[in-house]
């Protein structure tokens, strides 16, 4: 039996691409068996993310509408063969998502799978409440600014009443917070809610912080996940992160200011 | 530049403070908004009863209060198949 776990956010353009790609990886990397489906049916990017999308020939609504089977869909991961993708179809609408076909799909994955990471559309339209539904952990990516921790607030209110879980009145979903493109600097210069604040508001359990990180969008640019960037404090990040998703017990990183000798702070740097 | 920055880091910005602020004010009234607890689960009740009688959608059912001045109106849609 594999484990859903959806990364949502309420608003757009947070990070739950990025973060989806990263996490999947991470999970892989550990040698976990791990698939990663792309929602946002009619904006695929997760196959550009992933550097696979010249290897898309069959998508996630292909399978559900019977066209393509479940296997020749799946595109293995060249770096590691723990992980495949199931990318989105760009040109099909929404509604070709229903509940019953991506219920299907995910029974069929669990059966040869230990993970299956959701990247949710935003918002809460089809993509994004079909991606919920059927999860046993969400992942509530949020930025440390007003509509982000807003939307997302309202998300975790979808989140315990519009789910499978919630419906069969199982124990409810497991929900995460991760707060994403964090600048300390900008928290301590007042311009940027701090990790407290964030938190106050969204008592959820923290599972991670990621800096924000040039590291992100040349890893974007290059179709590999940043996680796999060693050296960059946002692919630390996201390493700490799979690590605690996965029971360890870590400090979190990157959330305070590097102190800079005298020298380096007149001398900028 | 550096050494103008190194002066004005004690000019402490507060935007953070009324960003705090704002959420807090706005969170607040939208959890209001939600209504009680007990929505979700009258919706499901409320399925489960319809589909006795007719097969409906998972979504067919919605449920949802509105409040207008002093009165709470508690609106009921249905959605039946297409015959
Ligand atoms: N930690 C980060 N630092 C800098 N840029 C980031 C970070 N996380 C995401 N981004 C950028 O933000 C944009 C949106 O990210 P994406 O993962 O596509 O969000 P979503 O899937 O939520 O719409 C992208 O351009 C991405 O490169
Ligand atoms: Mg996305």
């Amino acid at each position: 039996m594999a484990r859903i776990i959806v990364v949502t956010s309420g608003k757009g353009g947070v990070g739950k691409t990025t973060t989806s790609a990263a996490f999947a990886m991470g999970l892989a990397e550990r040698g976990h068996r791990t698939v990663v489906i792309d929602f946002d049916v009619g904006l695929r990017n997760l196959d550009l993310v992933m550097g696979c999308e010249r290897r898309v020939v069959f998508d996630f609504v292909n399978v559900i509408q019977g066209e393509a089977k479940l296997a020749q869909a799946l595109i293995r991961d060249k770096r590691n063969p723990n992980l495949f993708v199931l990318a989105a179809s760009q040109t099909r609408d929404k509604e070709a998502l229903t509940a019953e076909g991506v219920g299907k799909v995910l029974e069929e994955l669990s059966e040869s799978f230990d993970y299956i990471v959701c990247d949710s559309p935003a918002g809460i339209e089809k993509g994004a409440t079909l991606a919920m539904y059927f999860a046993d952990d969400a992942i509530v990516v949020t930025n440390p600014e007003v509509s982000s921790v807003r939307d997302s607030d309202r998300m975790i209110g979808i989140l315990s009443s519009k789910s499978r879980r919630a419906e069969e009145g199982l124990e409810p979903i497991r929900e995460y917070l991760l707060v994403t493109r964090y600048s300390p600097e900008r928290v301590d210069k007042g311009e940027m809610l701090s990790l407290e604040d964030v938190q106050e508001i969204l008592a959820l359990n923290l599972i991670g912080v990621v800096p924000e990180s040039q590291a992100v969008l040349n890893a974007s640019n290059a179709g590999q996940p940043v996680i796999l960037d060693k050296e960059s404090t946002a692919g630390q990040a996201y390493s700490d992160m799979v690590d605690r998703y996965l029971g360890e017990d870590l400090p979190h990183r990157f959330t305070q200011v590097e102190k800079k000798g005298l020298l380096g702070r007149l001398f900028g740097g | 530049m550096a050494l103008l920055d190194f002066f004005r880091q004690n000019k402490k910005s507060n935007s953070a403070a009324v960003a705090r602020e704002r959420l807090q004010i706005l969170v607040a009234h939208d959890r209001g908004r939600n209504g009680p607890s007990y929505l979700p689960q009258l919706q499901r009740e409320l399925l489960k009863v319809i589909r006795k009688y007719v097969e409906v959608d998972e979504d067919a059912v919605n449920v949802h209060l509105e409040n207008e001045g002093n009165q709470e109106i508690l609106e009921l849609n249905i959605v039946l198949p297409e015959r």
